[in-house]
């Protein structure tokens, strides 16, 4: 069966031009949505239906650059069904000493109240935490994603290596901030899509 | 392709809806009589089943056998419901599974209530092409889960309708606005109905409607607005009459009809206080009347925390369709409870753009689905609704985890694959349990369904490979495949629906909807002259009771000569006769009425004395 790239007629790259994509997305909605098949013979029927759904996991799997860089990396590890998380959460050792606090000053919010200089010192960790998890996810959608389209096919199982890593590091980050944001009384991080306007 | 209708089936009205073919554009159905919404209720009477607007009108004098909101029940388990069962006059029965209810002397479920109107709506298009309809888009809450589409598709299945597709409301409603009035952009579709909230945001772009967030709260709707209104009403009577109360020893929260009588005033002064700014209630109750001024601001106060209850939903699309406020071009209003200025005042806030509302809100989803029924018919092919599924689907893992295979907010039809194995050595059937929800403990989501994987060949634990495929389809609605990947061969599996319908109730059920039909058009007919008679004797003898003192010597014989005329009248079949003397008494009461009124515009009635109001004659 094809791969997802290859559903949009396009290239194992990472670098891709999300309008066009969409574009793509549209035409082969209109051409297999069971909406315009409902007259057909029921076997072209749930061809249609099958067609339409893997249209629609393709375009969820490569709109997003993250999403798109967790597809590449099962792809390009030959595991065809969902199993396991991509990337387990693994801490960047460069930040050991810090989480190790962190996780100490949670400990503290969990047994009693936060006093409000904890609050406040917890609030601005899970700031700082934030902002590199956002520069972290901007590193992977850019410059990382970049190298594994440049890398020459010796060299991409290290570039992917790469970003199997920094994948890694932002799920151990985004437990971290939940976690800081649950102790705070916050909402957790929700997954979120990119459907920036275009 | 045979005609294909499109059907709001909604919790307080319904409505079915064609794209005519001439203008291309789409209208709704009315009735004979010139009605276009049909009131999604259901009488229970000992010479057959009323629907509709025959229904409304015996709903305060039979309440325990007439049913409304019944779309708030569909799909649901007694647990799900029992707290709001108090606030329902009709029974509803304890057990496992789907909610049934007791009424008219029988046992029915949600779908079959439900089958009822849409049988009514199918006659209704039928009368009007002259010939039969058999197919229908009927629109469901976008937050729908499973097991409440499904309960929809078989109400249609009982009322001998083939459900073709079933369409998300606030999508639905953006089709009938259509590309000329939305253009291209993104827009959020806020729609409060009378028993469910949804807000999707939609990409509106080259016929293409494609959703990318939806999120809502199926039990919140213009009913939680009259119960509020309702209990503030029935505080406000016994504050102000307890002494009539305690006089008489009468518990007003215990009488069924009175409730009802309470919850009709209410949400009649809703609908006034969205046009006015003030409305005055009168309210005749046994030994007095409640008369009472009631303000906007008033209801206001009493409707904030509810208004409130729909932003968190809307805020949650917006995240989880990774936009802001500021992204949305335009938001359009769905559903009657949207005229309530308190709610378009908060709308406008969160978005911070006046929304529109040119299209009749009560009327747009059903023009939505008949365009969307156009659509399957072939007849339009440059639009294209894409929807998405509006809660996680996952399985149950060890420990009670979720394990989620398929994240709210997917573009529908997907599917998902997942490979299960054996624990056990020899272990030829395997379970799962499918749940629907956000939350990370099974038990706390939906429970949709448990699987039997049944017929895996004997072999060492671990050893079956066994690969299950979820599929949502474009309804919203989960299939479920298994194969054994070894011998390629399918395994075969048992459905156990949580709170569903199995095939063969259903099929009972569609076996029984004829036998219980509705009473044949002659008898329906004199069941509702005779409910008009009854509704207007109730009416004249209590006011008879209250005012009658005011009245002259004559004119109370005359009252009475005519009551008299119409118990007659009413106990034999001429419904000719019970028309007649119904009217004649009508005429016979109109000063009473007057009288009446004036009495209770000064407030006069009740707590004094007739002949202390009146003054000697």
């Amino acid at each position: 069966m094809s791969d997802f790239f290859e559903v949009f007629g396009l290239e194992r790259r990472l670098a891709i031009d999300v309008t066009a994509l969409q574009r793509r997305f549209y035409e082969l909605s209109r051409r297999w949505h069971p909406d315009f098949h409902q007259a057909a013979a029921p076997a072209e029927q749930a061809r249609a239906l099958e067609e339409s759904a893997r249209v629609n996991a393709a375009y969820r799997a490569l709109r997003d650059p993250l999403a798109r860089v967790e597809y590449l990396i099962r792809l390009e590890e030959g595991r065809a069904t969902r199993e396991g998380a991509v990337a387990k959460p693994k801490a960047p050792p460069a930040l050991l000493a810090e989480m190790f606090e962190i996780q100490e000053a949670l400990e503290q919010a969990r047994g009693g109240g936060l006093d409000d200089g904890t609050r406040g010192a917890l609030t601005a960790q899970r700031d700082a935490l934030r902002a590199r998890m956002a520069e972290g996810e901007a590193q992977i959608a850019g410059p990382l994603s970049r190298a594994w389209d440049a890398a020459a096919p010796a060299d991409r199982p290290a570039a992917l290596a790469v970003l199997k890593d920094a994948l890694a590091t932002r799920a151990y980050l985004r437990t971290v901030v939940d976690d800081l944001a649950s102790a705070l009384g916050e909402g957790t991080e929700e997954t979120h899509v990119a459907n920036r306007r275009d | 392709m045979s005609r294909i209708v499109g059907i709001d089936l909604g919790t307080t009205n319904s409505l079915v809806a064609y794209v005519d073919e001439r203008t291309g554009l789409p209208v709704v159905i009315p009735a004979g009589d010139g009605r276009r919404l049909l009131p999604s209720i259901v009488g229970f009477t000992p010479e057959g089943v009323l629907v509709g607007e025959a229904a409304r009108r015996q709903l305060a004098r039979r309440p325990a056998d007439t049913v409304y909101s019944v779309k708030r029940l569909m799909g649901r388990g007694w647990e799900d419901v029992k707290d709001e069962l108090r606030y329902l006059p009709f029974r509803v029965l304890p057990g496992e599974g789907v909610v049934r209810l007791a009424v008219g002397g029988r046992e029915v479920t949600p779908p079959e209530v439900s089958a009822i109107v849409l049988r009514a709506l199918k006659e209704r298009a039928e009368a009007h092409f002259g010939e039969s309809v058999e197919k229908a888009v009927v629109t469901v809450p976008a937050y729908f889960n499973d097991s409440q589409r499904q309960a929809t598709k078989d109400a249609g299945r009982i009322a001998g309708l083939d459900v073709v597709r079933i369409v998300n409301e606030p999508t639905a409603a953006s089709l009938a606005y259509g590309l000329h009035r939305l253009g291209q952009g993104v827009i959020a579709v806020y729609d409060l109905g009378g028993g469910t909230f949804d807000i999707s945001i939609l990409r509106v772009k080259d016929g293409i409607f494609e959703v990318l967030a939806t999120n809502g709260d199926t039990h919140l709707g213009g009913d939680d607005f009259d119960r509020v209104l309702m209990l503030w009403l029935l505080e406000d009577v016994q504050a102000r009459h307890h002494r009539e109360l305690d006089r008489d020893c009468v518990e007003l929260a215990h009488d069924p009809e009175v409730m009802q009588e309470l919850r009709l005033a209410a949400e009649a002064a809703k609908i006034r206080l969205s046009t006015e700014e003030r409305t005055t209630l009168t309210l005749p109750l046994a030994g007095f009347t409640y008369h009472r001024v009631i303000t906007r601001a008033e209801i206001e106060r009493l409707l904030e925390s509810l208004v409130s209850r729909t932003l968190g939903p809307c805020r949650q699309a917006l995240a989880d369709a990774g936009l802001t406020p500021a992204d949305i071009d335009q938001v359009v209003l769905v559903g009657g409870s949207t005229r309530v200025p308190l709610v378009r005042r908060r709308v406008q806030e969160l978005f911070g753009t006046a929304p529109h509302s040119q299209l009749n809100p009560d009327e747009v989803v059903a023009l939505g689905a008949a365009v969307q029924a156009q659509i399957l018919a072939g007849g339009i092919k440059d639009m294209l609704l894409l929807d998405v599924t509006p809660l996680s689907l996952g399985i149950e893992t060890l420990g009670g985890i979720v394990s989620i295979l398929i994240p709210r907010n997917t573009t529908i039809p997907t599917s998902a694959r997942e490979m299960f194995t054996t624990s056990v050595d020899g272990q030829t059937v395997v379970d799962m349990h499918v749940v629907q929800g956000e939350r990370e403990l099974a038990k706390d989501n939906r429970s949709l369904a448990r699987f039997e994987l049944r017929g895996i060949d004997p072999m060492p634990a671990g050893m079956p490979k066994i690969e299950v495929t979820f599929l949502i389809d474009a309804n919203g609605i989960l299939q479920v495949q298994a194969r054994e990947q070894r011998t390629g061969k399918a395994a075969s599996i048992e459905v156990k629906p949580t709170y569903g319908l199995s095939d063969a109730d259903v099929e009972r059920m569609v076996e029984d909807s004829f036998t219980y039909a509705e009473a044949d058009v002659e008898a329906r007919l004199l069941i509702e002259v005779r409910n008009e008679a009854d509704t207007v004797l109730t009416h004249v003898e209590r006011a008879f009771r209250q005012a009658g003192a005011l009245l002259g010597a004559d004119e109370r014989a005359a009252i009475e000569a005519a009551v008299a005329a119409l118990r007659q009248a009413r106990a034999g079949d001429d419904r000719d006769a019970i028309r007649e003397r119904t009217s004649e008494l009508n005429h016979a009461t109109e000063h009473l009425a007057e009288v009446m009124m004036d009495a209770a515009l000064k407030g006069a009635l009740g707590t004094k004395r007739a002949d202390e109001v009146m003054g000697p004659r």
